[in-house]
């Protein structure tokens, strides 16, 4: 089914964040914003919800501190515990200082490097992956907002988005839904 | 501006009166002779025969180490005359503790506040009148600070064993160090110290009165700026020598070469911990409406950071000596994990596990009562972090938080409420003429 959606150009984010604002006032949806750098405070302005990547991050961490437990106290206590420096290897408490710097490493580790996984994965990023931009302005000196049409009344629509600042707007068919 | 309220110079008062009274009565319930110590442990001995049990081996231990005295015809007494040095320590350290306590918490904040002014920091210096008024603790802390330090220096009690002659003359180790743990040399040393130290709070406060009073030209901030890049210098060579002076010669055979920065991490987790509170106290008064919870974040922030610092240079220090486990080093953990494990590793419980699993969450940096509660718990983890750098060494195995120990918390603390808050009342809790106020009262994270 094709969808109509309007983009929006804006050439300052200053002017993108009013516009979005009022935007989301009149109670229009927002597809997607594009903009070539972050700009503070739009996901707020566009209601987005909170991401919950640092949550996934704490309990990967919790995922390398175990796996760093398991792996030395199988290891050095239970496979072989060897008198290695005198170091007391009869339990893994006893021996723990010593595995400190690993398990403080692995736990970095894991949380750091299944993050990023994590977050390319949510945000669908790989290296042949086709970019999706709709404008290459966007990417330099552009912003563009993404309107959804749906229903709504193009003319009314697209003299608001006039009102809010826009430098150029197209009414785009789209024909598949790539979200 | 801010007027103290009777109740708290009240409560300040009783929780002063109250201490002074309990630090005497541990003053005066010391053991004068070997004949009451024995009395004592007869007496502690018969209340029960578990104890019993446990303090036998206790002595046995102590005749262990006094191998050579026990060989002497008086050997059973030796052991005896080395309980009552530590229970005649025993108010002397938790004093003293107690003392060093609170001092560092308005040394960290003051170290706190010039690194503010040094980095220009755009988002503290609404909370700039706060750290000022804690810091006014260092006058009147560092003073009493001072006169326990002379007093030990010259051997009125024995909280320093290189200050006695009788020990020194015996002891080939601390005369290699006499050179620089000699009675002089510390107090002078203490007092440049000091006088550094409240020479730049001096001026600090009052460049920062001036430039409310005249913003032109930011005449007085820019000095401000000067001096607080100048203090630092001079504070982290002073703090670092302070720490080997104050805390590390209480054990003259021990070194450590990080134990500065240790003392340093402690100190300034503490003092950061107290400006939140305080903080939070006012503004529940009503008394900080230019603080919004963002500020909160922020020392909250500091607060896990450094707690983890204090960490990161704990575990460096006793993992490089576990580790390598050379005998000259390792007493010094091995006598604080046998006799103090309780201490030892709840500390680190409270200073490490709590604020690390409290504080993580970036919502709960925001909640007043989260902040307080990892605040409490920070300030008496560190306050065990200073007990089992100097008791060890002063008490040994008679340690106990006891009647002197409270007592002395509570007389310092009393006092640290009356001078801080006191010092709260002499200016605007908004340092208007700051260059920087305008985006500090904005400050949003």
């Amino acid at each position: 089914m094709a969808s109509k959606v309007i983009h929006a150009l804006y050439i300052d984010d200053d002017v993108l964040m009013d516009a979005v604002k009022k935007v989301r006032a009149e109670h229009y949806h927002i597809e997607e914003v594009f903009t070539p750098f972050p700009v503070h405070g739009l996901d707020k302005a566009m209601g987005l919800p909170h991401t919950r990547l640092a949550i996934t991050s704490f309990m990967y961490g919790c995922v390398g501190l175990t796996v760093a437990i398991l792996m030395m106290n199988f290891i050095m206590i239970e496979d072989w515990p060897q008198d290695i420096g005198g170091k007391p290897s009869f339990s893994y408490l006893e021996n723990m200082p010593a595995f400190v710097p690993i398990m403080f490493e692995l736990t970095v580790f894991f949380a750091a490097h299944l993050m990023v996984i994590t977050f390319y994965m949510r945000s669908r990023l790989w290296p042949f992956k086709e970019a999706e931009n709709p404008d290459l302005r966007t990417t330099d000196d552009h912003f563009l907002m993404e309107v959804d049409a749906g229903n709504h009344d193009v003319d009314t629509l697209t003299s608001l988005l006039s009102d809010t600042g826009a430098v150029e707007i197209k009414v785009i068919d789209k024909e598949e839904d790539n979200h | 501006m801010y007027t103290l309220s009777n109740r708290l110079r009240l409560f300040s008062i009783i929780l002063m009166v109250v201490g002074g009274i309990g630090l005497v009565s541990g003053f005066l319930s010391t053991p004068k002779t070997i004949e009451e110590v024995k009395e004592k442990m007869a007496a502690h001995d018969a209340h029960g025969g578990g104890h019993g049990e446990s303090h036998a081996e206790e002595s046995g231990h102590g005749n262990q180490n006094h191998g050579e005295a026990a060989a002497d015809a008086h050997g059973g007494d030796e052991h005896y005359k080395h309980v009552l040095h530590q229970l005649q320590n025993k108010p002397w350290a938790s004093l003293y503790v107690a003392a060093f306590f609170f001092f560092m918490i308005a040394l960290g904040v003051l170290a706190f506040y010039a690194i503010q002014f040094a980095a220009q920091a755009g988002w503290s210096p609404v909370l700039f009148r706060v750290m000022e008024a804690i810091t006014a603790y260092l006058v009147p802390g560092g003073i009493i600070l001072f006169v326990i330090l002379a007093l030990s220096g010259f051997h009125v009690n024995h909280l320093f064993v290189w200050a006695d002659p009788k020990v020194v003359e015996h002891d080939a180790l601390i005369q290699g160090k006499s050179g620089w743990l000699n009675g002089t040399g510390f107090i002078i040393r203490a007092a440049i110290f000091l006088g550094g130290w409240l020479l730049y709070r001096h001026f600090a406060v009052k460049y920062s009165r001036l430039q409310d009073e005249d913003a032109t030209g930011n005449k007085w901030y820019k000095k401000s700026f000067k001096i607080s890049a100048g203090f630092l210098v001079f504070f982290i060579y002073t703090e670092s020598m302070m720490s080997w002076d104050w805390i590390m010669s209480f054990d003259p055979h021990w070194f450590s070469t990080l134990f500065g920065w240790y003392v340093f991490a402690s100190l300034f987790v503490s003092g950061i911990t107290t400006i939140a509170l305080i903080t939070i106290y006012l503004k529940s008064k009503g008394y900080m409406e230019f603080v919004n919870n963002s500020h909160i974040h922020d020392l909250a922030k500091f607060m896990f950071g450094i707690s983890i610092f204090w960490t990161y240079l704990w575990f460096s220090q006793f993992m490089l000596i576990w580790y390598s486990n050379i005998p000259e080093e390792v007493t010094y953990f091995i006598t604080r994990i046998e006799d103090y494990k309780l201490p030892f590793f709840g500390m680190l419980a409270m200073n490490f596990i709590f604020p690390l699993l409290v504080l993580m969450n970036s919502d709960f940096k925001r909640v007043n009562w989260f902040v307080v509660m990892a605040g409490i718990v920070i300030l008496c983890g560190h306050y065990i972090d200073v007990y089992n750098m100097v008791m060890p060494a002063t008490v040994g195995e008679s340690w106990f938080i006891g009647v002197s120990e409270i007592s002395a918390v509570l007389l310092f603390l009393g006092l640290f409420l009356f001078v801080v808050f006191r010092a709260l009342t002499k200016a605007p809790l908004l340092a208007k003429g700051n260059p920087y106020i305008e985006e500090s009262k904005h400050f949003h994270y």
